[in-house]
């Protein structure tokens, strides 16, 4: 009962947050330009064209009612028609959102499954050798340029040593399309082509790893600051006095509690990744929402854009509301005190 | 923290404790090598950044200069970083670049850190519906990446270095008010600022001379932090060809433009990559050591 308030809580927030939004974007889209009608027509346009466009784009109405039509066409979805490629800004999207969609996941996933037990090791073997060269991996990882290292692993993986391919989500050729879930790798299984799972892996790998890095080395960072934490409470010392063993305590006692804060952490960082995404899904070709966003950029195609914008922008709530639930489950004093 | 406390009652032994402070700071400060290191590296770059034109070797490759004589050299005694695609010298360039990282770090965080952290003090200090007004604005924010957001701004107005300083600081603020919010909070309740209160001072003066000293060293790391992540993005953006347009060097845009030329001449994207690496790494340890110097933990 407890946990439904909280959910219903949560969600309601997510909304308001998810409509301050939509004001953030419709000012920038609509009144910071000026005149969103001349800019995607070019200086060269006639005062009629302009006046056409404006019409058409419902620009001549009162902001209020130009807002109202805004929020109206999001609540089914409509984003406005690109004003170059003249198809909906949401076809558009839904193309190109699977393939960031898939690169995220992995990303998430490397960093969880690398930096949480690197925390464990930091903080199990504190002030030791492998603290402090997890210490080390923290800090450079959070220091390099996520292009830069896109770039390198591109060059060193692919290019020099030819383990992994470099560019681009299955293999030039193939015939395969992602068409259940338009993810590649579990699309390929559903279907029953292993060999299609494989290749869609084998390019994953680099660019999520790319991604991963600086994730990871926050992870590793805060699982140890909290592990750190947990060690001192009462009852891990109780434990201690139990014979309970060394690797049962860590794992069970100190990592469950310890999880919380770099889970968390992990939802506002969401931000950043979906951010560094573009980058890397530049370097290696990935055909996902950044392709996209920047072709659209480069043209002035407004739409478009603040499409992409949006999208980013429901991603970061929708994922930072998994997270929430996630620690209400791993942590019952949070859903508790969340209900209140 | 504490002689913030009773302070007036020991006015007049008040000098000599700060300077023995300072001096107890100070010691500490040369201990901690994370910090010390840290440092270095900042002080190296600040310096190399304000004295760029006396020190670079070749102060007229900053602009649209093309020597196709020296094109693509390997780094040499004469180049230490090498040559790029058109005969300028890498290091020049690179030393030149640390001005447009620095010049945005400073006014990206010259604005931010003062609006986010007056934000979050009266959000913390007042409560009520200031509180709900303030921290709800900031969640919004929050959820747009800051990059995606530079691209935005880049798209409705023009590719450039004051658009792209605009496109960063117009979010980044929102750090700072989460942070100092929820120091202001704990604070609030605490007995010094009840009794300044009950002195009938005034809500500015406990905002600004209760509150905001033991904000302080919290904002201090965080700043440290930040302008690392500050040079980051600034970089990305250009590398993406959305911030700062050529010929004027830039960190980002020679790693980009160098990239073409892997991995044979490797010095012309990873030599620049490098030196974006290295303010960062200054910045993120100086603010590492100050933590611990300071002991904050509010800051991650």
């Amino acid at each position: 009962m407890e946990f439904l308030l909280f959910l219903i809580r949560r969600v309601l927030w997510s909304i308001l947050v998810l409509v301050g939004l939509s004001i953030v974007i419709f000012v920038i889209a609509r009144v910071v330009p000026g005149d969103p009608a001349r800019m995607a027509l070019g200086p060269t346009a006639t005062q009629e064209q302009v006046a056409d466009l404006q019409h058409k784009l419902g620009l001549d109405r009162p902001l209020i009612e130009q807002y109202g039509l805004f929020v109206a066409d999001l609540s089914h979805g409509d984003l406005g028609r690109s004003l170059l490629s003249e198809r909906q800004v949401t076809a558009d999207i839904r193309d190109s959102f699977a393939a960031t969609f898939e690169l995220v996941v992995s990303t998430i996933l490397i960093a969880m499954v690398l930096g949480v037990p690197l925390g464990v090791i930091a903080a199990r073997w504190k002030d030791k050798w492998p603290d402090n060269v997890v210490r080390l991996i923290a800090i450079f990882s959070a220091v390099t340029p996520t292009f830069f290292l896109a770039l390198l692993l591109q060059i060193l993986a692919g290019y020099v040593l030819h383990w992994l391919p470099t560019t681009g989500r299955l293999t030039h050729g193939l015939d395969f399309v992602p068409d259940i879930t338009g993810l590649a790798v579990v699309d390929s299984l559903l279907r029953g082509r292993p060999d299609i799972t494989l290749d869609a892996l084998r390019h994953l790998l680099l660019p999520a790893s790319a991604l991963a890095a600086a994730t990871m080395g926050q992870m590793a960072r805060l699982t140890r600051a909290s592990m750190l934490e947990v060690a001192n409470q009462d009852y891990i010392e109780a434990s201690r006095a139990f014979g309970i063993p060394d690797w049962l305590r860590t794992v069970k006692y100190m990592l469950r509690p310890s999880f919380v804060p770099p889970l968390t952490i992990m939802g506002l960082e969401f931000a950043s990744m979906i951010g560094n995404a573009f980058v890397v899904e530049l370097i290696f070709s990935w055909p996902g929402m950044a392709a996209y966003g920047i072709r659209t950029i480069l043209q002035k195609d407004l739409n478009a854009v603040m499409g992409v914008v949006m999208v980013s922008g429901v991603f970061f709530v929708v994922v930072n509301l998994v997270i929430d639930v996630l620690v209400g489950f791993v942590d019952p004093r949070i859903r508790i005190r969340g209900a209140r | 923290m504490a002689d913030l406390i009773d302070g007036a009652a020991t006015e007049e032994a008040a000098p000599q404790r700060r300077l023995s402070n300072a001096y107890q700071n100070w010691y500490r400060f040369s201990r901690n090598p994370t910090a010390v290191i840290g440092a270095a590296i900042v002080i190296v770059c600040v310096l190399l950044a304000i004295f760029a034109p006396f020190i670079t070797p070749y102060p007229k490759d900053v602009g649209a200069m093309v020597n196709f004589r020296v094109r693509h050299m390997p780094p040499s005694a004469a180049h230490w970083f090498g040559t790029d695609d058109v005969g300028r010298d890498i290091l020049t360039r690179v030393v030149f670049g640390y001005r447009v990282s620095l010049l945005l770090v400073l006014v990206v965080l010259g604005t931010a850190v003062p609006v986010g952290s007056i934000l979050g003090m009266l959000a913390g200090y007042f409560g009520g519906w200031v509180e709900i007004v303030i921290m709800r604005v900031t969640d919004i924010a929050l959820a747009i990446p800051p990059l995606v957001m530079a691209l935005a701004v880049a798209a409705v107005l023009n590719p450039s270095l004051v658009n792209s300083m605009l496109a960063v600081a117009i979010l980044w603020w929102t750090w700072h008010t989460r942070l100092v919010y929820s120091i202001t909070r704990q604070l609030r309740t605490q007995e010094f600022i009840e009794a300044a209160e009950t002195l009938g001072a005034s809500k500015f003066h406990i905002i600004f001379r209760e509150i905001l000293p033991n904000c302080v060293s919290a904002i201090a790391v965080k700043t440290s932090l930040d302008a690392g992540f500050v040079i980051l993005v600034g970089a990305s953006l250009s590398f993406l060809g959305l911030g700062i347009q050529p010929p004027t060097p830039d960190l980002g845009t020679m790693v980009s433009s160098g990239a073409s030329f892997l991995p044979d001449n490797w010095w012309e994207s990873v030599l620049p990559g490098c030196a974006i690496l290295f303010v960062a790494l200054g910045f993120n340890l100086l603010g590492d050591g100050l933590r611990d110097l300071f002991d904050v933990q509010e800051v991650r």
